[in-house]
């Protein structure tokens, strides 16, 4: 079987935070790769330092030292600029509570990854109908989120993460604001777009069932890569 | 998408804007009307004419200047006309009922003013009629004057009751022409006053000039003074703006805090505007941080929030800049004897805009420094 190259290189990762006066290490030395096309849950405990490390992969918070290889680029080395515009087009990201802009539509809440490209207006319409019609809610296009139930809202949120054909897709806690039909909906897609699309999917979790739905798995521990215990992973539901 | 978004923003707390909107209304509108306060104080030097000189005692206005002086300035070389005047200073009634009233030597005065217009068969009555007096159509309405009427007013510097027939209601060429004013023949004044023997006959308060070439009339306000040099009664000739500004100068305190005023209400609107797009802001950095997640920049986030506030300027600035006109009037209706020429230039709409736009911009500084700065894990609550 051929091995497939990595997506995320990641090398000798540190990460703290100041809190009145002190410094916190969330990151120690980290080393991790991540290949094309993986499905990965990132497990660990609160505070391990799950999303701190997400938020590095995608580009929304800087290392304090180490690199970070994205699909060949060390993001490490953008400007925030740069950083900005290699977001718009490389990453896509999910987020626990969705995050949807509440003064507009399913559909404008897709379109706004767009409106950074070049794509003519009905180019956009388009993309938007494809990305809507990957979650099926292209019925709901002109509904605000607060017309949308949490299962659908996040669908929104992973159809405007998608619309942009980004190269990963980064989650986090992507079912932990949802029941469980909704989180089971959610997952599947997901699980979809991985197998299907051949996304780079990167996923924080608290939850077991939803990290069986992934293909890898990494337990992060105090900031390092630790071996996830079993009761966390191998137990059903 | 901006534009849609900048509206939609700005519904979604409709207390909150409205409150906001009417803010910058009521200030925009004080503002202006503060602003035309200030004009209404320059009127008179607005309407003053580049080719008028005026030629007063030198020591002071109160000290008059001897009638025979008429001549020997008609002889000075660039005076093109000469007319002459008294503050009459009488009193219609009660002294509430202010208005100007002055003699004047009809026939030169409304040459030189050629401002005040006049329906020729009412100039030609007045002009023979020595006790005949013309009014400007504003004061006429004031006091339900018709042609014809008998107007008495009350001495104060010329002691005793003056009778006058009314003969004429002229009316301005412009707008900034004031309306409110009483003339009467100057003969009727000094012959009364020979009469009774006064002090105060034979002379004038001041002499109005026209000059052939305004680009000379330094020139010739200095010929005219040089004429009457170390005689008993020096002269100071100036423009008639000049004449006008020292009027002005005398209330210029007032005018000061007027101005004074009419900016701390801009600042004062400044802090409440930024004080609304600050709390809107703080409410949306989450929402800015999904923004910057999605690979917009600074320049984007800034074009938002600058343009909320500026909507909201606008908006309010519209507002307030529409409501100054009918403001104007009922002020006008109220204070429009002190105020004869009360207009809302369009400098003044010029400057409420600017106004309403630098409130917009300066109240969209901290904020958008704020959404452009602040980290985007730290906006999303994601640190950890």
């Amino acid at each position: 079987m051929e091995e497939k190259t990595a997506m995320v290189e990641l090398r000798n990762l540190f990460k703290s935070y100041r809190r009145g006066g002190q410094i916190l290490p969330v990151l120690r030395d980290l080393t991790l790769d991540i290949r094309e096309g993986d499905f990965m849950a990132l497990m660990g405990p609160s505070g391990s330092g799950k999303s701190t490390l997400l938020n590095l992969i995608a580009g929304l918070d800087q290392a304090d030292s180490g690199t970070i290889h994205v699909a060949g680029v060390d993001i490490t080395t953008l400007s925030e600029s740069e950083l900005a515009e290699w977001r718009a087009l490389n990453v896509g990201v999910i987020f626990q509570f969705y995050n949807l802009i509440p003064v507009l539509t399913a559909f404008e809440n897709v379109e706004l990854p767009l409106i950074l490209t070049d794509l003519t207006k009905k180019e956009r319409r388009e993309h938007v109908a494809t990305a809507l019609n990957l979650v099926k809610l292209e019925d709901r296009m002109d509904h605000y989120p607060g017309q949308l139930s949490g299962g659908q809202q996040q669908r929104v949120a992973i159809s405007r993460a998608m619309v942009t054909d980004p190269a990963i897709l980064v989650a986090d806690e992507p079912t932990g604001d949802l029941d469980r039909t909704s989180a089971e909906e959610v997952l599947s897609l997901m699980e979809r777009l991985s197998l299907e699309a051949g996304k780079t999917i990167i996923m924080v979790t608290h939850d077991p069932r939803a990290a069986r739905k992934a293909r890898s798995m990494r337990y992060l521990e105090k900031g390092v890569l630790a071996s996830a215990p079993e009761i966390t992973f191998s137990q059903p539901a | 998408m901006l534009l849609r978004l900048l509206f939609r923003n700005l519904l979604r707390h409709k207390l909150r804007t409205g409150l906001t909107l009417c803010g910058i209304c009521v200030a925009v509108l004080s503002f202006g009307l503060l602003r035309t306060v200030i004009s209404a104080w320059y009127a008179g030097v607005e309407a003053s004419s580049a080719n008028r000189l005026i030629t007063r005692n030198s020591i002071s206005l109160i000290f008059p200047l001897p009638l025979s002086y008429m001549e020997r300035i008609r002889g000075v070389e660039g005076v093109k006309t000469v007319s002459y005047g008294n503050w009459f200073g009488g009193i219609y009634i009660e002294e509430k009922n202010f208005f100007a009233n002055f003699a004047v030597e009809p026939r030169t005065y409304l040459e030189l003013y050629s401002e005040y217009l006049l329906p020729e068969d009412q100039k030609g009555v007045f002009l023979r009629d020595r006790r005949a007096c013309i009014v400007g159509r504003k004061l006429a309405k004031r006091f339900d004057w018709k042609i014809d009427d008998l107007i008495t007013l009350r001495g104060t510097i010329f002691p005793g009751n003056w009778e006058f027939v009314l003969r004429g209601i002229y009316y301005g060429r412009d707008s900034r022409v004031d309306e409110s004013q009483f003339f009467f023949h100057w003969d009727y004044l000094n012959e009364t006053l020979k009469k009774k023997e006064s002090l105060m006959a034979d002379q004038v308060g001041i002499y109005i000039l026209s000059v052939a070439n305004a680009g000379l009339a330094a020139e010739t306000a200095a010929r005219v003074d040089r004429v009457f040099k170390n005689s008993y009664a020096e002269t100071l000739t100036e423009t008639e703006k000049s004449f006008q500004l020292g009027f002005v100068a005398l209330t210029e305190a007032i005018l000061l805090v007027i101005q004074l005023v009419s900016f701390v209400v801009i600042v004062i609107i400044m802090a409440v505007a930024a004080n609304s797009m600050s709390m809107s802001v703080r409410e949306r950095l989450g929402e800015y941080a999904i923004f910057k997640t999605l690979g917009f920049g600074g320049s984007y986030l800034g074009a938002m929030i600058l343009g909320e506030s500026l909507l909201v300027a606008v908006l309010g600035g519209t507002g307030g800049v529409l409501l100054t006109f009918p403001a104007a009037k009922i002020f006008l209706d109220y204070l429009g004897d002190y105020f004869p020429v009360f207009l809302v230039t369009k400098q003044t709409v010029i400057f409420q805009g600017l106004a309403a736009l630098a409130v917009g911009m300066a109240a969209a500084v901290l904020p958008i420094w704020r959404a452009v700065r602040v980290p985007i894990v730290q906006a999303l609550g994601r640190v950890g």
